[in-house]
This record gives C-alpha cells, structure tokens and sequence, in this order.
C-alpha cells in the first residue's frame, strides 16, 4: 500500500505567550518552539503501521520553508521513506484551499493507494484540506477518523460524531482520509531511524514546478483574506485568586465551603 | 427574491441544534439583505422534520429518498450541488459538525466557490461577507473577507448563535429526489454507541477535571486524592483519553460528554472550544493555569494562574481541614 501523508509543521501555543506582530495579521513567531502538527503525528504513526502491516512506501509532503526540515526529518526517522517540500514566496498567505492546490499539484503524479491528513491543523483550524485534496483529486474521502481497517478494494473507516458516538463508513481506494488524535499511540524516534534518515534526501519543489500560476497560490488563490488578527474579547472574566499557593488553596477551601459544597 | 439556504443536520430521528442556530442566523441575515431564508432537509421520512423547520423559515425544501436515511457526504453534495447551482443562494450555511466538515469543503471545491469554516460570526458589507474565526486553539481571533462571489458557503461554529424561539409560518416545498442508480463511492454501515464507563460523570455533583497540563500519567493519582477528598468524580479533556491515561467515558467537550455539576475544578485545560462546550454551564467553575492567557479563564467563575502542582496539596489540605471543623462543631 503506498500512501502519501501532508504534514504541517506548526508553532506551539498551548502554553506560549501569543503577540499579534506589526502586520496585524500574523503573530510574532520568535521565541515559539515548532512541531509537527499534533493531528498530524498521528497520521504518520497509521501510515508507518499500515506500510509495516501491508508493506508499500509512505511518502511526507509539506508546504513550508526551510524550517519545516527538522519535522520532515523527524517523519523520515519514524518510517516516512520519502519527503517532499514545496516553497516558494509566492506560496504565503495561502489559506486550506491554496494549500490544497499546491499539495494537489504533487500528489496528482504520483501513485497512491491512500492519502492521510490531519482533520486540522492547530494554528489556523481550517478543517478543510483534507476533503478538498479528495474532491480535486476526483476520489473518494472520509473525515475525523479514528480507526482503518481494509477490505476488497475499500477502506473501513470509523468516523467520530459527537458525544462519543461514531459511524462506520465504507469508502472506495484510492481515499483520502482525515486522521483524528487518539487512533494510535505515535512511537517516539528511535536512534537507528534518526541515523537512517539523516541520509535521506528531501525533494524540494518551488512554483515552476507544481504547473500552478501564481495567482492560484498565496492569497490571491485563496479563499480567506485575513484582516486582522486579535486577541479574544473576554466575555465573562474570572475573579482571579492570588497570593501564596497555601493562601489561594485556603480562598478555594473557603468558597467551596461558603456553597455548601463541602 | 434570493435565499439564503440553510442546511438541516438530523441524526437518529432528531433534528440537532445546530440547525436552529443556524436558522436564527440566517432570519437575521435575510433582513439586511433582502434575501429569504430557506431550509434545505434531505432525509427519509422526514416530513415531522420539515414541519418543525417550517417555523423557522419562510421555505422548506424536501427532498426525501430512501438512500437519505443517515447522512452521506457524497449523496448530500450531488443534491446541494445541483440545489446550489440552479438557485444561486447568497449564502449556504452547514454546520461545522462531524458532517459539515465530511461535506463542505469538497461541495465548495466542486462548485468553485469560496468556503470559510469554523465562522463565529459574520457580517456583510454590501455584498462581500467578512467573517470572524479563532486560531491557535481559540488564544487569537481573525477577521478574514471571504474571496468575492455570488455565493458563499461557511460552517458555522456549534453553540455560538442562540437559537430563538420559532416564529415563522413557512412553506414545505417537496422537490423529487434527483438521485440516480449509481452505486456510491462512500456507504454509511452503523453507528457505534458510545461504550458506557464505570462511572457516570454527568451524574457527578463535583468534578476535578484534568487537562494535559498534568504532564505525566504519573501525576494522576495526586489529582484522584483530591477528587476523592471533595467526594467528586474525575474527568479530562481529550488529549489525556488520546494517550489512554482515562478511558473515553470520562472525557469532557463535544466528541465526550456533556457536563453541569455544581463545581468544576479544571487543572491544566487550555479551554478549547470543543472542551468549554461540554462543561460551560456547570454551576461554579475554577481553572488553575499557568497561563494567565488561556482561554479557559473567560468561561471560568474563579481563576487560579499557577503551576497546578504547589496548588492542588495545599487544596486537598484545606479542605481536610474545613471539613474536620465541620464534624467537630
Ligand atoms: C473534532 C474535534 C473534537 C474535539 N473534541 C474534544 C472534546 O470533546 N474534549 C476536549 O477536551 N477536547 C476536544 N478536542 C480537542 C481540543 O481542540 C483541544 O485540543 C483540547 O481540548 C486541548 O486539551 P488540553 O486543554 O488538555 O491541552 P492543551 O491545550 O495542551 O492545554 C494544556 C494547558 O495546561 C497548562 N499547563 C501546563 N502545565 C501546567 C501546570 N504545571 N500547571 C497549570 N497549568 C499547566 C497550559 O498552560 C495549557 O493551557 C477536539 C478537537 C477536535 C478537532
Ligand atoms: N502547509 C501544509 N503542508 C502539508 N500539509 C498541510 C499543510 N496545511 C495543512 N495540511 C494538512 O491538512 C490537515 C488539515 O489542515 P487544515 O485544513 O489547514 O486545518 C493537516 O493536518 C495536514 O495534514
């Protein structure tokens, strides 16, 4: 089974200081430590598991600068055999849409049994790309799946729903799914695989390459121009407690208390 | 007069929320921009349905068939698709629901036009629509216009229109099912109930609530006492059930379950949207969090911004304490 996985390499925010930087429209990226993409770590794991249950090659692509070789690499240590990056100038500001073009541009050319991505990214939300790459690669697609399983020319998919419910859904190969966090356990990087994969190459594609003109790229391709980032107006704002963490634990204790809840 | 359409998402005979948040929206929408509201229903024997969404839209589109039955993004998109490009509404509103998400992207792709999902709110300026989202986990907002066009499709966000009371008297319109024999690429097989835990937390009077700011699975029984010393039940956000460090019946937030005890005590939640849905209306909320930033701590009643390890000992103590008071007076 060959199967293609579109990786985003992604700044940490959970637990960063966020400013908006001069622009407006982005956030200042300095001093923030970037990842692979939380949902798609586990779109690596089942694409490895998968090529070690059925053999066949997985391939990482990414739309990203230099920078995103470190979580490329970190795919090639994982059991990624092959990576691809397409960059160029022309590619910033490209929203889901632009971004699923570019990597639709790749992916068209090659031979793929399965195509994986994450159900979003982490920074922008989009939600999108995955099912959009399926509707321009004229195939089939399932989303938010949480479990794979294979048949006579299909792909079993258990997709989530809300409230812990989940459907199963059958769709026809060649497929792009979209992984949701939780399917698998993502194996940490062994040394052996660092070592492999330090000797891989990254293929590295620009503009002239993908056949795209250039306004179908950037945000002149895209969908969503954004104006301006902010910063969330607080809606209801905690009464914060301070002091000494003893101080604070005897406020919590007393609250608590003074609502009868102990 | 043009439309704008609003797609009705029914599961297991019910019709889900989302619509009429949407439907709420949209009557707004129809106001400043002369435009009527129509609802698209798609289902099997849905008839009870259309009535329903007839009083909160001046139409209701009908289209039953029996391959309707249970949601199917690729049937849904061949019918919207054509819906949408015979009518030419101003807008389509989907749900950015486990279904939205399976259909809107590819439908807007098809039809080549532009899409924005995850919208929390929207606004028109003559004809070009802005709308707002949220990035990083709900620390930033966005304002973003949307490429111009005659039509536009969005998600919209679960829980962020109130839905009102209906008001409206509309008309059913039944359209023939213009599906053909083809045999779909996607099939619907079952639904998976969800499996029931040992504990039932939406039953719970207090819940202590973990998040992946407890770092370690190590770290969990210190959570467990203080939980057991306020006679709660302990739940978690979903990264915690991802790594198998509770089980999934515990798990707060739209894909786990939804919650209103008197106290809830969240340790280490950033307060993703997909969380806060599941715990928002719970009597009294406290969040301990080391950043003073975190989303959590506009839906929180109290804030604690601190390392939740030199906290929650000292909390467990007091407590001790107060209730050793209690027992001795
Ligand atoms: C379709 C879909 C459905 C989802 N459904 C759900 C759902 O049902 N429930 C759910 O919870 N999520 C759900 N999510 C995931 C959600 O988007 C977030 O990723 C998740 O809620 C984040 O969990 P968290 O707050 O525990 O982790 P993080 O966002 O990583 O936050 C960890 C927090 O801990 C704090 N912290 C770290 N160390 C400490 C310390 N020592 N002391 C105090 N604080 C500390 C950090 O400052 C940070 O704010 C869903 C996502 C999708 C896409
Ligand atoms: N720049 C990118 N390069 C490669 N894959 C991407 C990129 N952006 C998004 N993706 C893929 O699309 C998924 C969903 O992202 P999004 O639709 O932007 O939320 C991610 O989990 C990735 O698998």
């Amino acid at each position: 089974m060959d199967i293609i996985v579109c990786i985003k390499h992604v700044p940490e925010t959970a637990e960063a200081e966020i400013k908006i930087d001069r622009s407006g429209k982005a956030i200042e990226k300095t001093g923030l430590v970037f990842d692979i993409n939380e949902w798609d770590d586990y779109v690596l794991e089942e694409a490895v598991r998968i090529k070690e249950k059925f053999g066949g090659t997985v391939t990482a692509i990414t739309v990203n600068t230099e920078e995103a070789n470190r979580t490329l690499r970190k795919c090639l240590a994982r059991g990624a055999d092959k990576a691809i990056r397409l960059t160029d100038t022309k590619f910033e500001n490209s929203d889901g849409y632009a971004i699923a073009k570019i990597l639709h541009s790749v992916i068209k050319d090659l031979s793929f049994d399965l195509v994986l991505t994450g159900v979003l990214a982490s920074d922008d939300g989009y939600t999108m790309v995955g099912s959009i790459l399926a509707e321009l690669l004229g195939i089939s697609h399932s989303t938010m799946v949480k479990k794979i399983e294979f048949g006579d020319g299909v792909a079993r998919v258990n997709r989530e729903l809300e409230g812990g419910l989940e459907e199963i859904v059958e769709v026809k190969l060649p497929a792009v799914l979209t992984i949701q966090t939780g399917i698998n356990e993502p194996r940490y990087v062994s040394i052996m695989g660092i070592r492999k994969a330090m000797k891989k190459e990254i293929k590295v594609l620009s503009l002239a390459d993908t056949g795209l003109s250039a306004n179908e790229v950037g945000e002149a391709g895209s969908w969503l121009k954004i104006d301006e980032l902010f910063i969330p107006p607080v809606e209801k704002q905690a009464e914060f407690f301070s002091g000494t963490p003893e101080r604070i634990a005897t406020k919590i204790a007393e609250l608590l208390k003074s609502r009868g809840l102990i | 007069m043009r439309e704008i359409f609003v797609l009705a998402e029914h599961r297991q005979g019910q019709i889900r929320d989302i619509t009429f948040e949407m439907l709420t929206k949209g009557a707004e929408l129809t106001e400043k921009t002369n435009t009527c509201l129509t609802a698209i229903l798609l289902g099997k024997d849905a008839k009870k349905h259309a009535e329903t969404l007839s009083t909160y839209a001046e139409n209701v589109l009908l289209i039953e068939d029996e391959r309707l039955e249970n949601f199917n993004s690729e049937i849904y998109q061949k019918i919207l698709s054509q819906l949408i490009n015979k009518k030419k509404p101003l807008l389509t509103f989907i749900g950015h629901t486990s279904y939205g998400v399976d259909l809107a992207p590819s439908l807007a792709t098809k039809l080549n036009l532009p899409l924005a999902t995850d919208c929390i709110d929207l606004t028109f300026n003559g004809e070009t629509l802005g709308v707002t989202r949220q990035m990083y986990g709900g620390k930033v907002n966005v304002k973003a216009t949307i490429r111009k066009s005659e039509s536009y499709i969005i998600t919209v966000r679960q829980a962020t229109f109130t839905a009102q009371k209906p008001t409206m008297n509309g008309e059913i319109i039944e359209i023939a099912s213009p599906l053909s024999e083809e045999i779909p690429k996607t099939r619907f097989i079952k639904y998976l109930l969800p499996s029931s835990g040992d504990i039932d937390i939406t039953a719970a009077d207090i819940i202590v609530s973990i998040g992946r700011g407890i770092k370690d699975v190590s770290n969990k029984p210190i959570i467990e006492e203080l939980a057991k010393t306020l006679g709660g039940v302990l739940a978690c956000s979903r990264p915690i059930v991802d790594k198998g460090w509770l089980s999934s019946d515990r798990q707060v937030g739209t894909s786990g379950k939804t919650v209103k005890p008197k106290l809830y005590l969240a340790l280490g939640i950033s307060g993703a949207f997909q969380h806060i849905l599941g715990m928002k209306n719970s009597d009294i909320i406290i969040a301990i969090n080391k950043d003073p930033n975190a989303p959590i701590f506009n839906f929180a009643n109290y804030g604690v911004v601190e390392d939740l390890f030199k906290v929650v000992p000292f909390i467990k103590e007091k407590i001790i304490e107060l209730k050793s008071v209690r027992t001795q007076s």
